[in-house]
């Protein structure tokens, strides 16, 4: 590729200041120099997520049992979601090196419209990004139950469907007798986190008190992943009593019995760490990806502007291109370490 | 002012059009590696869930997960960045000072995991 790299030149005038030892321009060197320490962030976190997963004695969550949702779609779709990320990210990335490639040939239009088509995927992978993001702080169905005994356990099955609530007790906007129909699961999900949830009565913002219309859930399968006194991890309890022991702890009237999605004091899905460096090292590669979008939008200025045909080359598309290609490959080792093993 | 004493490395970048067929069909080809890697992983991740192979597979799974990593991110770096392209050493100055930090910092760190993974079980309960 460059031309210098294939010529022999002796070692005085290559290290004695007249050229560079590398043949590379200032530029590019020093945008490698960035990537490098860069990379040693990226790899301090990773490698700190691992540090924490290994001294933890509880069971770590599982990347399949964690992420196995899609948009507009129920069911369960493991890890389809985050491969489609990666497959995003890996395509914006082969567009990217096609624009550098375009670029030595001096062809304006091709580098235009690869460049363009970088950035469509970036602005893709950070709004995917954002979904899961979302989807992660929401949460699930049923959350991660409390069980009597105090062992914690993540909850798979069918969500039984809430048809409404019936005013028992009157509040400041409810009458009794009124029966609610908007924004059930909501209000629901957020009265059993909060314990305004008892004997299927839940108590709503305004103060009244309502009969909860809602059918059963079934095929529950309660997974303990935090030891309690009565199960150790990895037994499983299934059928009725699974349905008792969670029914059990919806009607407790206790706060935090289920907790649902995750913030920065807990998460369902696993250790409070987990979710923390879940937000980190996602949200910082997120905000990497985004940085890059905008910085390859300025060059795609450049490029429609004619700057760089001027300058007779299209380095600066090369330099930009580097720090593309890096924010993938930190997605790389991401998917692995988060999702995967 | 013009300077005779700076070499612009910048434009010795420019390649012809036929090598531009070459390069392009190398671009393609490493897409295509790097995307069946990515189906590869995931479909073993969807079909050997961990909660449902013995240990020893799940631990020879994870190994290879790092390895196809590895794999990926030479492909990236080497082919798309182009640091396989790049002089010797320019390579070795970019890599040598990353390998020695992380691998260190990996076997530093996982060992102390464990160390305090078997204090605590020991005397925490």
């Amino acid at each position: 590729m460059a031309g210098h790299a294939s010529k022999q030149i002796d070692a005085k005038t290559l290290w004695g200041g007249k050229m560079s030892p590398f043949s590379t321009s200032y530029g590019k060197l020093m945008m490698w120099f960035f990537l490098v320490s860069d990379a040693l962030t990226f790899s301090g976190l990773l490698i700190s997520y691992g540090f924490t997963r290994h001294d933890y004695l509880g069971s770590w969550p599982i990347g399949e049992e964690t992420f196995h949702s899609l948009p507009f779609l129920d069911g369960n779709y493991p890890l389809i979601y985050v491969a489609l990320m990666t497959f995003i990210l890996i395509v914006s990335s082969v567009t990217m090196v096609l624009a550098v490639e375009a670029g030595h040939r001096m062809n304006k239009k091709q580098v235009t419209k690869w460049l363009a088509l970088t950035i469509v995927g970036g602005f893709f992978f950070v709004g995917s990004q954002a979904w899961e993001w979302s989807h992660f702080i929401h949460g699930t169905e049923f959350g991660r139950v409390e069980l009597a005994d105090g062992s914690q356990a993540i909850v798979k099955g069918n969500f039984g469907e809430i048809k409404n609530f019936e005013v028992t007790v009157a509040g400041h906007h409810h009458a009794v007798g009124d029966k609610i129909t908007e924004d059930l699961k909501h209000e629901y999900t957020h009265a059993v986190a909060e314990g305004h949830v008892h004997n299927e009565i839940i108590t709503l913002h305004d103060g009244s008190q309502a009969k909860i219309n809602k059918a059963a859930n079934t095929d529950l399968i309660l997974d303990i992943k935090e030891f309690g006194g009565k199960y150790k991890i990895g037994d499983k309890i299934e059928g009725a009593e699974a349905v008792a022991m969670y029914e059990e702890a919806v009607n407790s009237g206790e706060k935090n019995r289920i907790i649902y999605g995750a913030n920065m004091k807990q998460n369902e899905y696993g250790p409070q760490h987990y979710g923390q460096f879940f937000f980190f090292i996602t949200g910082f590669h997120g905000f990497h990806v985004f940085s890059g979008v905008m910085i390859n939008l300025i060059i795609l200025f450049g490029v429609i502007g004619g700057v760089y045909h001027k300058r007779g080359h299209y380095e600066m598309v090369e330099k930009t291109g580097l720090y593309w290609h890096f924010v993938d490959l930190v997605w790389v080792f991401v998917f692995t370490f988060f999702y995967l093993v | 002012m013009l300077r005779d004493d700076i070499i612009e490395y910048s434009l010795e970048g420019h390649h012809s059009e036929e090598e531009g067929v070459k390069l392009r069909k190398t671009i393609w080809k490493v897409t295509a590696i790097l995307t069946i890697i990515t189906a590869l992983e995931v479909a073993v991740g969807i079909m050997f869930p961990k909660s449902a192979v013995s240990e020893g597979v799940w631990t020879a799974i994870k190994i290879s997960y790092i390895v196809l990593t590895l794999v990926k991110a030479a492909y990236i770096v080497l082919s798309f960045m182009h640091l396989g392209d790049e002089r010797k050493a320019m390579r070795y100055v970019i890599l040598v000072p990353y390998f020695i930090f992380a691998l260190y910092l990996i076997f530093v760190l996982i060992n102390e995991g464990n160390a305090i993974f078997a204090a605590l079980t020991q005397y925490a309960s």
